[in-house]
């Protein structure tokens, strides 16, 4: 019998937030955690490098956040609710950051969105693509 | 005696709170979405509710990773709206109601429920914007209202059955609370949606359809689902919807649908909102 964490695994294009990922991604999201300050927002916004050194994070991880590269970071143990405080800080909405992790232009996603949002079918499972 | 005497349930998109808060809600994006409240908040106003139990999901706002409760109540006086990166949503303080939830909390445990007690919480748009959408913009909410807090970001979120038993154990304590009260049990978040990874945007009409109408209907079967069929189905966070059980699990089992919304999209959302009436 699968296994209830791995059962999980054959969703496409998806990482639940499970014991693994919170211990893997602990301190970046304790980061993202301390940009719900105005004055931490501040001070991030002044010295991004010098803001990421205050936390005990890893390099790899560090990276990420000055790339913005949000799939990257999910991988390393973030969590979308925690990351969008990183988005909040640069003044994007969650569908600009939606748009980043999908890789297409936001206008783009915006239309996926109207005409009805991207379909279940052919994404509910990667052993039976065609489910 | 209190009595519950119906049952809201509504998604909790952020960017409705930012749509209402900037002006927007004539916008022809916004305006469906806002129309399709409007019997709502008519309904509102006759029902005049004294108080309401919210039960929302904080979105990494009252708690972070350092504490993460699987039910928590809020037993404070007051709680004021979240900072959650843009400045505070600029909506009046939500005022509780600590007797009742102090007994709720008292009763549920002796129910063997482990909540959680909460002194101090701000509260994010998981509870605000529900009240932005069935109140408006008054300069103070019209009604008391509890916040029950359900972790639905760290796995395992509670499992369908659980929020549904728990939703019967509020009855219970709501009907047992010697004060003359008019309550009300709101469930929010869902319906489908996913805002993360590659896999962002996926809504599914059917499975959400499907969602509202055993929300009536069968709401033992629904409580059935288990998690990875509303990851699979409703997207990562489509799982919210465990929280609606809650709701419905705290009305009587032949409540009325008296109302149901359902419009594609609200930023990366589908937005499903039904209202339930006790006989």
């Amino acid at each position: 019998m699968t296994s209830y964490n791995e059962a999980f695994q054959d969703i496409p294009g998806t990482v639940v937030f499970d014991a693994t990922q919170s211990r893997l991604g602990y301190d970046l999201n304790m980061f993202c955690m301390s940009l719900m300050k105005a004055a931490n927002r501040a001070a991030f916004k002044a010295d991004e490098r010098a803001y990421l050194a205050r936390f005990p994070m890893t390099e790899a991880q560090r990276q990420a956040v000055l790339d913005r590269d949000y799939n990257r970071m999910i991988g390393l143990g973030g969590n979308i609710y925690f990351l969008a405080k990183i988005g909040a800080t640069d003044g994007f909405s969650f569908q600009n950051l939606a748009a980043k992790m999908t890789g297409v232009p936001e206008e783009e996603y915006r239309a996926m969105m109207i005409a009805g949002g991207r379909p279940a079918l052919g994404n509910r499972s990667r052993s039976n693509p065609g489910r | 005696m209190a009595r519950i005497v119906a049952g809201v349930t509504t998604s909790h998109v952020p960017a409705i709170g930012a749509a209402l808060d900037l002006g927007k809600t004539a916008d022809p994006y916004w305006q469906p979405v806002f129309a399709g409240y409007e019997f709502s908040k008519r309904w509102i106003a006759e029902q005049q509710p004294d108080v309401v139990v919210l039960v929302y999901n904080d979105h990494a706002s009252a708690f972070s990773l350092e504490l993460i409760p699987t039910f928590a109540i809020g037993c404070a006086t007051s709680f004021a709206p979240a900072d959650e990166g843009w400045g505070p949503r600029p909506v009046p303080v939500v005022q509780g109601h600590p007797e009742l939830a102090w007994h709720i909390a008292q009763s549920t445990i002796l129910d063997e429920f482990d909540m959680t007690i909460v002194n101090r919480m701000d509260v994010d748009h998981g509870l605000t914007v529900p009240l932005s959408l069935m109140f408006g913009q008054p300069a103070a909410w019209p009604c008391k209202v509890i916040p029950l807090a359900v972790n639905v970001v760290q796995y395992p979120p509670p499992t369908g059955n659980r929020c549904w038993n728990l939703g019967r154990a509020i009855r219970k304590a709501v009907e047992t609370f010697s004060e003359d009260l008019k309550v009300m049990v709101w469930g929010t978040g869902g319906m489908s949606h996913q805002l993360q990874g590659p896999r962002a945007g996926l809504i599914n009409r059917e499975f959400d359809t499907a969602f509202l109408d055993r929300l009536s209907s069968d709401p033992e079967g629904l409580a059935k689902i288990p998690h990875v069929d509303y990851v699979r189905e409703a997207g990562s966070e489509g799982i919210e919807l465990v929280m609606w059980l809650i709701m419905r699990g705290a009305l009587a089992r032949d409540a009325r649908e008296v109302y149901r919304f359902y419009h594609v999209p609200a930023s990366n959302t589908a937005v499903g909102h039904m209202i339930l009436e006790n006989a």
